[in-house]
């Protein structure tokens, strides 16, 4: 067990990510079943070896692999493809599989072309509420990922039956109202898991540092996405921001993740920086 | 060789007057097939009758019977012959078996690639299966026809594309609603087209239907119809609270549902979303009601334009139903070839010689003391029981004629040895 063979394996699982969203690009055109039960399990087999990979990196170096920019990554594209795992069997949304597969193909490519900058063991990151912070909040953002592949499709949809003119995706996607509740399910997880993942990482600032807030950066705009779909949640319940406004929202705050999860490191700084270096 | 015989009058050919004339109930169809059956003249028979056609698709035992068919129709239907004879397609061998095809992959349906065909067809084989009064070759011609259709349906968009304008409507339904047995309709006007709506969204199971109506009567009569509700007129707006789909198809010159009563009405549902299908002339939902997030409007003329965008694309996709139903016809001709005599005897004997020749390679290459003499004793004597043992049923083949179905025995005979050319379902 080497830290070679771990790269090995990753390539590998980025193989199979880029074929089984060859698959799911072509069941999207051709509408066959067998592409797409081909496409399933090639991203079934791709989450499989990304954990292998990581297991054997843990293994080899003595620490989970988050320390750079692109093991950050790669970590988050696992829990994308485990979260799709859940809602493929939850909802059984076949088309949702061609937005993660190509949001999971283009992160792994970035994860291999990325240099890999040299990591040091830092004693401080370890822990029952470290990893706990890691899990959770990497696991909410997923579902918070699809929530915005669920409203691509739904605007896709809704802009075909909306302006009279069905199109390409008319047949290919499924109802407004199925998409619009797949969106809600991954919002309302997405919301809960990173809710309990700030609490957890608050509870491992005030372990470490002493204290839970710290105006790092990346906590102000982490606890600034939690508010925007705080926000997106209490309308759609109370003022019924349902259908497309919720879908536009989604999307919106899946850009803010993306920007937290890098823009923040990158531009501004601070203690959560050399994830993202 | 037997000739199938296909004669009958469809909506391309009968206006729809003569069409009802000549149409067959279900008992009509029985009785009819008896009285074939019972005719020496015709071996075997199959009535296939719907609203847009009726055939008669035989097999005449001598001749092509064609006459007699027609005066067969007229009597049974008491319809004079000068009346319907002219609207007639009497179609023999390929033709017959490639408009059969045709018909039961629905590319000779009014409204291309509709369902329903195919399921009728079935139904007409089933009878007549029931009466006896089809054999051998109807028998493999329907079963064929049927795999035919059923290739078509899944291998080419035909079916794909509503082309009516209520099946249109339904799909859009569909596509906004994830499952319409959960959703409420509302039909706006009690006439004559709120009921035909109505009639197809029943068979797809909706919770429950709420008639709105300036005549309160006429509501709760369509109400009473359909187990559904009726509602006042003045009541609809606080109604849009419960329902989701509206059809509305009154006589009012103005609208009768405008952007601002929606508005209200869709606070008071949490903005679940509405779907209006106008269907009056002139509109009685406000256009302006589409701007409005999660309420969609289709007027007549929208669904108009999407089945004629849809009948565009199943053009394209007949071409290709068209290759298929093809290859089937040819498909059934060899078959039906094979069925001849000489073929059959052929194949008996090619088999028998073949066996023989194993069979005795494999003996006799253990049996190396024999000489050039016993070996050819030996052979010889393998090959004459062979051919005794098949002289009997080849004599039996060969007497062809004497008011039996030959179709029948070759069939057997086919199956029993295993002779049929290889055919993939």
């Amino acid at each position: 067990m080497n830290l070679q063979f771990a790269d090995v394996v990753l390539q590998i699982t980025t193989a199979l990510y880029f074929l089984s969203m060859t698959g799911y690009l072509m069941f999207l055109f051709n509408q066959k079943p067998v592409y797409q039960k081909a496409a399933f399990y090639l991203i079934s087999s791709a989450i499989v070896c990304h954990f292998a990979s990581m297991v054997i990196y843990t293994v080899a170096k003595g620490h989970v692999p988050i320390h750079n920019l692109p093991q950050s990554l790669s970590m988050a594209a696992f829990a994308v493809g485990c979260m799709f795992w859940v809602f493929h069997f939850k909802y059984d949304l076949k088309i949702l599989g061609v937005f993660a597969s190509i949001l999971l193909s283009a992160i792994m490519l970035a994860v291999l072309m990325l240099p890999d900058a040299p990591v040091e063991k830092n004693a401080v990151l370890k822990g029952f509420w470290f990893y706990s912070h890691i899990a959770l909040v990497f696991a909410g953002e997923a579902a918070l990922a699809l929530a915005c592949g669920a409203g691509i499709l739904y605007l896709l949809q809704e802009k075909g039956i909306k302006t009279k003119n069905p199109g390409f995706f008319f047949k290919r996607l499924p109802s407004l109202d199925l998409l619009d509740n797949v969106g809600y399910t991954c919002l309302t997880t997405g919301f809960a898991l990173l809710t309990i993942g700030l609490v957890a990482g608050f509870i491992y600032a005030k372990t470490i540092w002493g204290k839970f807030w710290s105006w790092d950066p990346k906590e102000v705009a982490s606890v600034g996405t939690w508010v925007v779909y705080a926000a997106l949640l209490h309308l759609r319940l109370y003022s019924g921001w349902r259908g497309r406004k919720s879908a536009v929202m989604t999307i919106i705050g899946f850009l803010i993740i993306i920007f937290t999860f890098l823009g923040v490191n990158m531009l501004i700084g601070g203690h959560h920086q050399e994830f993202t270096r | 060789m037997s000739k199938i015989i296909l004669i009958g009058a469809n909506h391309k050919t009968a206006p729809v007057e003569l069409r009802e004339k000549l149409s067959f109930t279900a008992e009509e169809t029985v009785a009819a097939l008896e009285k074939l059956k019972n005719d020496e003249d015709i071996k075997e028979s199959l009535v296939f009758s719907t609203c847009n056609r009726t055939e008669i698709l035989y097999i005449p035992e001598t001749g092509e019977q064609v006459e007699r068919i027609i005066e067969f129709i007229s009597q049974h239907k008491q319809v004079d012959k000068s009346e319907f004879k002219d609207n007639l397609y009497i179609l023999e061998g390929e033709d017959a078996i490639l408009h059969l095809f045709k018909v039961a992959s629905s590319l000779d349906s009014m409204v291309v690639g509709e369902p329903q065909i195919l399921g009728q067809i079935k139904e007409a084989y089933r009878v007549a299966v029931a009466n006896n009064a089809s054999g051998v070759l109807l028998n493999r011609l329907m079963h064929k026809s049927f795999s035919v259709a059923k290739k078509v349906r899944k291998e080419t968009g035909i079916g794909d594309n509503a082309v009516s304008i209520s099946y249109a409507a339904i799909e859009l339904a569909n596509k906004i609603f994830s499952d319409l047995s959960q959703k409420s309709v509302m039909l706006l006007g009690a006439g004559e087209m709120a009921e035909l709506a109505v009639e197809h969204l029943i068979s797809h199971n909706v919770k429950q239907i709420v008639v709105a109506n300036r005549t309160f009567k006429n509501a709760v009569d369509l109400a009473e119809k359909f187990k559904g509700k009726a509602v006042k007129f003045e009541e609809r707006e606080s109604a849009l609270a419960e329902v989701d789909i509206i059809i509305s198809s009154t006589g009012a010159t103005d609208y009768v549902m405008t952007r601002d009563l929606v508005k209200r009405a869709m606070k008071k549902r949490n903005h679940n979303t509405l779907f209006f299908i106008d269907i009056a002339v002139p509109r009685d939902i406000d256009p302006k009601i589409n701007s409005i997030s999660n309420a969609y409007v289709y007027d007549i003329d929208d669904l108009k334009n999407i089945v004629e965008s849809n009948m565009e694309q199943r053009g394209k996709e007949t071409v290709k139903a068209q290759r298929f139903i093809e290859e089937a016809v040819v498909k059934f001709r060899k078959w039906e070839e094979s069925l001849s005599v000489v073929p059959t005897i052929k194949a008996l004997n090619d088999k028998m010689t073949s066996i023989v020749d194993i069979e005795c390679k494999k003996t006799l290459s253990g049996l190396k003391h024999l000489d050039p003499g016993d070996i050819e004793a030996i052979k010889r004597m393998t090959q004459a029981i062979a051919s005794r043992t098949i002289h009997d049923p080849i004599l039996f083949l060969r007497n062809t004629g004497d008011h039996r179905d030959d179709s029948l025995y070759l069939n057997v005979t086919r199956q029993l040895f295993n002779l049929d050319i290889p055919d993939d379902k």
